[in-house]
């Protein structure tokens, strides 16, 4: 199987990223010119073919998303390419971004153009602030040549402006709504749903979010006459079609972004791929960022994709994947993670403000040795009540990690046995 | 609506769509437990104490934000409902003071109960207390190490008063609701209505305590004592002692004061006539001879806080006649005193106030004569009740008495100024027969009535159309102010109170009250009036003697030197220090 692929990179060096007609010049914005011809149902179907999933993280399949977006009926529509990749150890839309700028505004105008929106905000990690004047030089280039604008290519009444955000790092501001109050100017926490913002987004008009990852995905899949997507994934009755950007990293020789075609191993990626460990054995692998789930070394020939993961035990997510060796222990990994979760919390909502804040001091117990058997029973009990009952999905996915690593290493929690003090 | 069908805990019910879990349960008799919801205000679904399994999803569902739809099947005693909630009220706990025997709240708040419903018994989880940061301003006391940063104040301080002194700041383990930058209330915004004092479940925002001062007054025997009570506290004492929102509970009240120890009881309605004279005719005064219109009343602190604060610049606006509270005691320093030959630095004046911005109002330095303080002691509704709960009085139980003479004696007119819209009526009662020297037939002044925010009337008076405007809750009096500033305002006289409903719905009034409550208490004042033979405050019998022996006529020299006062321009000032020399 081969085990890298150029798909949606396929562009990636072979133009100057700040030239759009160094773009067009490969063939750039040929997608669009398609797709204007295409009634907007059509792309949307397209996208249900090739079966792709958000790839922000909540793997809701795209094509279903647009159809639904492009039903809600409203004056003005929004579409939000999100861009605040704030999962650690993910980097994969910083690459997109990095290597094929005018691909990415590409999807966003037919998305654009399907949903019938009539702007559309880039909202930017404010740590990739260098990557500003790469997009606001491609959105210049595209409005001057009225691929963005009044009646965009001719087609009348297809009218749409781009506009890039940042926040103020906030890792809870990738969060839909928490997003869209940043924007907003205010504080970047989630708003309680309903109302859900496919119905009252941002400045209350219908919103689509999507991900970096999936909007570079959909000029080539309007391209791709012949299907080669569909040639690439995994066979069955739940398949992961196509290909999917990861990023790795952790104790790896050679940390990076690839572009896999689903179906390969976690073996081929950890030790192909990304060249293998530095000098100890796998303690952990983490699938998906801080908020993903983690695995043993037991997963290592595992297929990566959707079903097999989510089989495993663990998922796809971001796309991340941390390679932690023997060095970290389980329980300094956990700690290092909480440290995030503690410090980004919103704090609005009781369960997860109080709740990192208990499993911080839960888990240096632990560290500490002098954790009890109730200790354990309140970490499990504090994380399940996160996770059913935290207002947004910071403070339900938070306690991922920690859950899985209670089950997969019982060791790493093991009451310590304690000498009785005589006399 | 359409109407739909649920079921909770297996049992079928019709509710109309829209309608959301923890009201569906509430048909049902059922209270789902929570801290941040209140029924006045908007959605917020931050405590999550509210959540409920729904069937068919795995994640629970915040009752307070999640709407029924039809077939929808939802489950509040589940083992996994009781632990989820027991588990988030325990890490709220952990967060709390918990000093219970001390706090003003004991008996009194929202966490204790639910603690008491959950059986919490023994405190498992670390404690985890927040900073404090104190106040010093004389009427809102914030502990936010009791804080379960449930939102409440936040949003009625935005929402209700348009002020959002407190708002939230910080995140994670560090987030709360807070003045900005941690200042002091009187450093921001706020004029200290105490809103938020009525809606904290718990002891985080309370009223300064001045049971005890009282106390020491009353039991001081150099001291003579007198107490008056404004009209709205006789609507909404009896809440507190379990009697029905909205009865009228005037000479139980009477009866408590004296066995309390006081050594007069007298009535602050007929201040309120006082207020009407002096205001009335300072109108009057302001139309004739061409003096800055519209006038706006200011009678309530929370209101001239507010436009001291945020419309300094409009501030000759307002009529400079004191408030009822502050001509009561005026006239019992000087009339009173002269009368009964005491000397006016021993008697001690205490209030008993719906509002805790009166205790912000009496303690203003303009508010003495010769260095002696006008009211000395102001305490609430609340803090009333406590004062009778500590004597062992069975208040349900009292029997009826009057208000002592000659400062007891109050209108109809008088009374009704304990609702929004009761100053213009009273108002007009007295201006309409002073103008027209005619007899006024109808005494109900329907369009300054109700709980609608802004409300319009009119009155002919000779021919002169006199444009009404009445607002209650700072948010519509800021929609006033707005249109004075652009000079658009189309009206005569303006009348504003601070808190929505106005005083029936002060921040001094017993906890839990809901609009549904103001409107008992609202019916209450009117059918007091009704009920008054003497229902204009120019015809009280007592304040015609008032003038007659002492004060001459309204707006004389003698009136303004004791009824009158006046305002000041307070520029906001930030510091800024914090962010260092650059």
């Amino acid at each position: 199987m081969t085990m890298a692929v150029k798909f949606m990179t396929k562009n990636f060096g072979r133009y100057d990223i700040r030239s759009l007609a160094s773009y067009m010049e490969i063939g750039g914005l040929t997608a669009l010119k398609k797709a204007i011809q295409m009634p907007g149902a059509d792309i949307a179907a397209l996208l249900t073919a090739a079966g792709i999933k958000g790839r922000g993280g909540a793997a809701y399949p795209m094509g279903k998303k647009w159809l639904q977006a492009r039903a809600v009926k409203a004056a003005e529509k929004v579409i939000i390419c999100n861009a605040d990749e704030g999962e650690p150890c993910t980097f994969k839309d910083r690459t997109l971004i990095q290597n094929d700028p005018f691909n990415l505004l590409e999807g966003m105008i037919i998305a654009g153009y399907v949903i019938e929106a009539q702007h559309g905000y880039i909202y930017l990690r404010e740590e990739y602030s260098y990557l500003k004047s790469i997009l606001l030089n491609a959105i210049k280039q595209l409005t001057e040549k009225n691929f963005l604008g009044k009646n965009i290519l001719g087609k009348k009444g297809f009218d749409y402006e781009l506009h890039l955000c940042s926040g103020a790092g906030a890792y809870v501001c990738g969060e839909g709504t928490a997003l869209i109050e940043s924007i907003e100017g205010k504080s970047g926490r989630p708003r309680m749903k309903p109302p859900y913002i496919k119905q009252c987004g941002l400045y209350n008009h219908p919103t689509c979010v999507q991900n970096v990852e999936s909007l570079s995905l959909v000029a080539a899949i309007v391209n791709d006459e012949n299907n080669i997507y569909q040639t690439y994934g995994t066979k069955g009755e739940k398949n992961s079609i196509g290909t999917k950007l990861i990023s790795v990293a952790g104790n790896v020789k050679q940390p990076g972004v690839f572009e896999i075609p689903f179906g390969i191993t976690i073996r081929d990626i950890i030790y192909g791929l990304a060249g293998g460990l530095e000098g100890q054995p796998i303690s952990l692998i983490q699938f998906g960022g801080a908020s993903g789930k983690v695995a043993s070394k037991d997963i290592l020939d595992t297929p990566y994709s959707y079903e097999h993961l989510i089989k495993a035990g663990v998922g796809v997510g971001s796309g991340a994947i941390l390679v932690v060796d023997e060095s970290t222990s389980v329980i300094d990994f956990l700690i290092t993670t909480q440290a995030f979760f503690s410090h980004e919390s919103c704090g609005q909502c009781a369960p997860c403000r109080e709740g990192n804040r208990h499993i911080r001091l839960l888990l240096q117990k632990i560290k500490d040795g002098v954790h009890t058997q109730a200790d354990i029973e309140k970490l499990n009990s504090i994380a399940d009540i996160m996770t059913v009952s935290s207002l947004c999905g910071l403070g339900q996915a938070s306690q991922n990690a920690l859950k899985t690593a209670m089950k997969v290493f019982p060791d790493a929690f093991k009451i310590m046995e304690r000498g009785v003090k005589i006399g | 609506m359409a109407k739909i069908n649920v079921k909770i805990n297996g049992v079928l019910i019709e509710v109309e769509s829209g309608t959301r879990i923890i009201e569906a349960a509430k048909r049902l008799n059922i209270e789902i437990p929570h801290l941040c919801y209140h029924p006045d205000q908007r959605i917020k679904a931050l405590c999550r104490i509210c959540s409920v399994e729904v069937v068919g999803s795995k994640k629970m569902s915040a009752a307070c934000s999640t709407y029924v739809w039809d077939g929808m099947e939802i489950l509040t005693n589940t083992k996994k409902v009781y632990d989820t909630q027991k588990g988030i009220l325990e890490m709220i706990l952990a967060n709390h003071k918990q000093d219970c025997l001390s706090c003003s709240r004991n008996g009194n708040c929202e966490l204790q109960n639910l603690c008491r419903r959950f059986g919490i018994q023994r405190q498992t989880l670390d404690k985890t207390i927040n900073p404090v940061y104190l106040d010093d301003n004389p009427c809102i006391e914030r502990n936010m190490d009791k804080c379960v940063k449930c939102g409440r104040c936040d949003k009625i301080c935005r929402d209700v008063q348009g002020v959002s002194a407190i708002t939230w700041a910080g995140r994670s383990e560090t987030f709360m609701f807070t003045t900005a930058y941690n200042k002091s209330l009187m450093d921001t915004d706020c004029v200290l209505c105490g809103q938020c004092t009525t809606v904290c479940p718990v002891g985080a925002i309370v009223e300064k305590d001045n049971t005890q001062t009282v106390r020491e007054a009353i039991q001081d025997s150099g001291k003579h004592v007198i107490v008056q009570v404004a009209p709205a506290v006789r609507v909404a004492l009896g809440d507190i002692f379990g009697l029905e929102k909205g009865t009228v509970v005037t000479g139980k009240m009477v009866t408590a004061l004296k066995q309390l120890g006081f050594d007069k009881v007298f009535d602050t309605v007929f201040a309120a006539d006082v207020t009407i004279m002096e205001e009335g005719n300072e109108l009057l005064d302001r139309i004739r001879n061409n003096g800055i219109l519209p006038m706006i009343t200011s009678c309530s602190p929370g209101w001239v806080n507010y436009m001291e604060k945020h419309y300094s610049d409009q501030i000759d606006h307002l009529s400079t006649a004191k408030s009822p509270q502050q001509i009561f005691g005026a006239i019992a320093k000087s009339y009173y005193a002269d009368k009964n030959n005491m000397n006016k630095k021993n008697i001690v004046t205490v209030s008993v106030m719906p509002c805790v911005t009166k205790k912000f109002e009496a303690a203003r330095p303009e508010m003495a004569t010769d260095g002696v303080r006008d009211v000395d002691i102001v305490i609430t509704t609340r803090e009333l009740a406590k004062m009778i709960q500590y004597a062992g009085i069975d208040f349900v139980a009292l029997a009826e008495s009057e208000f002592d003479s000659p400062l007891g004696e109050g209108t109809g007119a008088g009374v009704i100024f304990g609702t929004t819209g009761g100053v213009t009526e009273a108002a007009v009662r007295t201006v309409y027969e002073v103008v027209m020297e005619d007899e006024l037939e109808k005494l109900e002044f329907k369009d300054a009535r109700g709980l609608q925010g802004i409300k319009e009337a009119e009155v002919d008076l000779k021919g002169r159309k006199l444009k009404i405007a009445v607002a209650h809750g700072l948010a519509n009096a800021q929609k006033i102010m707005e249109q004075i500033k652009a000079g658009t305002s189309p009206y005569t006289f303006i009348e504003i109170m601070a808190c929505p409903g106005g005083c029936i719905g002060g921040g001094g009034q017993p906890l839990n009250t809901t609009i549904d409550g103001k409107k008992m208490r609202m019916d209450a004042i009117y059918e007091i009036d009704c009920s008054k033979k003497i229902r204009k405050s120019h015809e009280n019998p007592e304040v015609q003697k008032l003038y007659q022996e002492f004060l001459g006529k309204p707006l004389s020299e003698k009136a303004h030197e004791l009824l009158h006062t006046h305002y000041h321009k307070m520029n906001r000032r930030y510091d800024f220090s914090y962010l260092g020399e650059s």
